[in-house]
């Protein structure tokens, strides 16, 4: 990169030390962007790219007992090296109709959850961003507090909501209702998903609508719209970026959900995370359970993909 | 090249004299509610050791622990067939026999028995004995079955016309693929340690043929729901039985707890104390279980925990009220009716999960 100046305009004052490890560098032709880049890079590649490739390494080894608890997928015997891949585990995923069932139950589960969170999340966006500007902060601030207590711990709170002889039950037993059975239900899953994951909707929900301008609601209303027209053909085509991404938010960890899932859920909920825990810990099949991972990662990745494309069409726009 | 790199390197190691004593710390991994309170303060007291004190509910987790390796744990606390596989695979540390003074203070009987997955009982020194049998909320059950039902028997569980009418109050099941499919083989009159595939097929369908009746499948859940009278029959563990019914009585709502080995036998499990394969202070490791050896130590455990010991001279120190009770000293006809789950080939230990999938998800 050669920077020419405009001889008028002085060059920006630099530190001489910082000076001289610039010149230094930018000799083996790196210049300070790419430094700024390579942090990033590395956290990428030491704690997402090496460990993807070790979960794919073991993914393609097969299940022994012992330690470590899969076969090596390279071997050496009289000073011959070979590499043993077996794919068995892939194979399984589409010969075995568990995986495949799983991995449709949690993306219809994780996609309902999505839907009725962005319906609850909608209203209170807006209206924390239409809130008068002393109340805005404190709204927000209520949204983020549950964030204060533990995840693990909120979700066991819901427990004593929905069980038996819980909050709501003893609600309805006032009114001479018998108790529902709530808990170990997908009922309870929706429940667990929205109440937890509503903060991650509501917030990029608020920062696109706090955004838009009031004065093309004010020139949509003088024009005659009614307000439900505005809402329809102003307010939501111009929120659509906030909502693919509170979406994405949701969706995505809402695929791979485990606590929820075993603390609320029943036998019959079916998730690729509680698959995936039965592999690792009731089979000791970790070959198996890396090859499950590894199908979930694509899973989800194409998902995004498509949400990411959307989602620079709309700003394109 | 590198081996002989390593004995040198070992020789100037044990030569050093600083090697020689272990630093006073000990890492314990052990079930949760499994000691009495007192009991690593003593033995603190009495050793200078330092105790650090970890738990877990699930044999699986120390499972997948020791086989990922260099744990830090110097004593773990699996039950027989777990144990018996992670000696197979080398995972458990040969015991130094000659430090274990108190050694003899065990029930030859459980011993022998313990053989049949510790060969010679060379790696590990049973813990505790726990059955697996029925907790059940006697108002709710007697309520929902009629005064006359037979609160003796599996059928409580396994007979679909009897566990339908329990399905209203709440019936929860260990979710533990060998544990229960062994108590259903058993029910079935075949050998729970079967791994033929007729003897499964027979077992999933007893299970399918009950599953609709059952809320969920969970390995500690119920201990909570037990003693609040969320569920009114739990298939679990003895000793977490127990504490629910404590819960239950502590709580005074009325909800009354009852254990039952059933009358056609019960699984009987060990909780064994081992030592890993890669443990820091097997020192320290072995002076430990000396100490649970000893018989006012053990006994203490007995009457905090409500399991039985297998220590033949603790029985004197165990309170009465423990020792009558038929659900933790079983009488010796239901000893002579228990069972003892043996550790399964890898192979059939993949069909009984994938068995056990589909019995719990229906896919």
């Amino acid at each position: 990169m050669t920077a020419t100046h405009d001889p008028t305009i002085p060059p920006p004052r630099r530190l001489k030390p910082w000076n001289a490890v610039e010149k230094g560098l930018a000799r083996v032709g790196i210049t300070g962007r790419m430094l700024v880049l390579i942090a990033p890079l590395i956290w990428l590649l030491v704690f997402f790219l090496v460990p993807l490739a070790v979960v794919f390494g073991i993914s393609l080894a097969n299940k022994q007992f012992g330690r470590p608890p899969y076969t090596p997928l390279l071997t050496s015997e009289e000073g011959t090296v070979q590499l043993t891949l077996h794919l068995n585990n892939y194979i399984r995923l589409f010969t075995d109709n568990l995986y495949v069932a799983a991995y449709l139950s949690s993306i219809r589960i994780a996609a309902i959850a999505t839907i009725i969170t962005l319906l609850v999340g909608y209203p209170m966006a807006y209206a924390i961003a239409r809130a008068p500007d002393r109340w805005r902060n404190i709204l927000l601030m209520l949204v983020v507090l549950p964030f204060f207590t533990s995840f693990l711990l909120r979700v066991y709170a819901l427990t004593g909501f929905m069980r038996g002889n819980g909050v709501i039950n003893q609600f309805l037993g006032l009114f001479g209702i018998e108790p529902i059975v709530m808990m170990q239900t997908d009922f309870a899953v929706y429940v667990g998903i929205v109440y937890t994951y509503l903060p991650f909707m509501i917030l990029p929900l608020y920062t696109t609508l706090v955004k838009l301008d009031v004065s093309l609601f004010e020139a949509s209303a003088d024009l005659g719209a009614r307000p439900i027209h505005t809402f329809l053909f102003v307010t939501l085509p111009l929120s659509l970026p906030g909502i693919i991404a509170g979406s994405m938010l949701v969706f995505i960890p809402a695929i791979g959900e485990f606590v929820i899932p075993s603390l609320l859920g029943g036998p019959e909920t079916l998730m690729i995370g509680r698959v995936l825990w039965d592999e690792f810990f009731s089979a000791t099949n970790w070959p198996r359970a890396s090859a499950v991972a590894v199908a979930m990662l694509l899973v989800v990745v194409v998902p995004i993909m498509l949400l990411q494309r959307a989602q620079g069409a709309v700003v394109e726009k | 090249m590198k081996k002989s790199l390593a004995i040198a390197l070992g020789a100037v190691l044990a030569a050093s004299p600083a090697i020689a004593q272990e630093e006073p710390v000990l890492n314990v991994y052990n079930w949760s509610d499994y000691i009495a309170e007192d009991t690593i303060a003593n033995f603190e007291a009495e050793t200078g050791i330092q105790v650090n004190y970890d738990v877990y509910d699930n044999n699986e987790i120390v499972d997948a622990k020791l086989l990922a390796g260099n744990s830090g744990y110097d004593i773990v606390v699996p039950s027989g067939n777990f144990l018996e596989r992670q000696i197979q695979a080398g995972l458990i540390l040969e015991l130094d026999k000659s430090k274990l003074t108190n050694l003899g203070n065990l029930d030859p009987a459980v011993m022998a028995t313990a053989a049949n997955q510790d060969p010679d009982n060379a790696h590990a020194v049973p813990y505790m004995i726990n059955t697996i049998g029925l907790g059940y909320n006697t108002a709710k059950v007697t309520e929902a079955l009629g005064p006359d039902a037979d609160l003796e028997s599996w059928d409580l569980l396994f007979k679909p016309e009897v566990v339908e009418k329990l399905a209203g109050c709440g019936v929860a099941v260990l979710d533990s693929p060998s544990e229960v499919m062994g108590i259903a083989l058993h029910y079935l009159g075949l050998d729970p340690n079967s791994e033929s595939e007729e003897d499964l097929a027979a077992a999933e369908a007893l299970m399918n043929s009950i599953k609709p009746s059952i809320r969920y499948f969970h390995s500690s859940q119920y201990i909570d729901d037990l003693g609040n009278g969320e569920i009114c029959l739990a298939l679990g563990y003895s000793g977490d039985i127990f504490i629910a019914a404590d819960a239950a009585a502590a709580a005074g709502q009325g909800v009354e707890v009852t254990y039952l080995i059933p009358k056609e036998g019960a699984a009987t499990l060990f909780d064994f104390l081992a030592i890993p394969a890669d443990a820091p202070h097997p020192e320290n490791a072995h002076a430990f279980i000396n100490y649970i050896l000893e018989p006012e130590v053990v006994a203490a455990i007995t009457n905090y925990v409500f399991y039985a010991n297998p220590n033949l001279p603790a029985l004197e120190f165990v309170d009465e009220e423990v020792k009558s009770n038929p659900g933790i000293y079983p009488p010796a006809e239901t000893i002579e009716k228990a069972f003892v789950m043996q550790a399964h080939s890898p192979d059939y230990e993949e069909v009984l999960t994938r068995t056990w999938t589909r019995i719990k998800t229906g896919q």
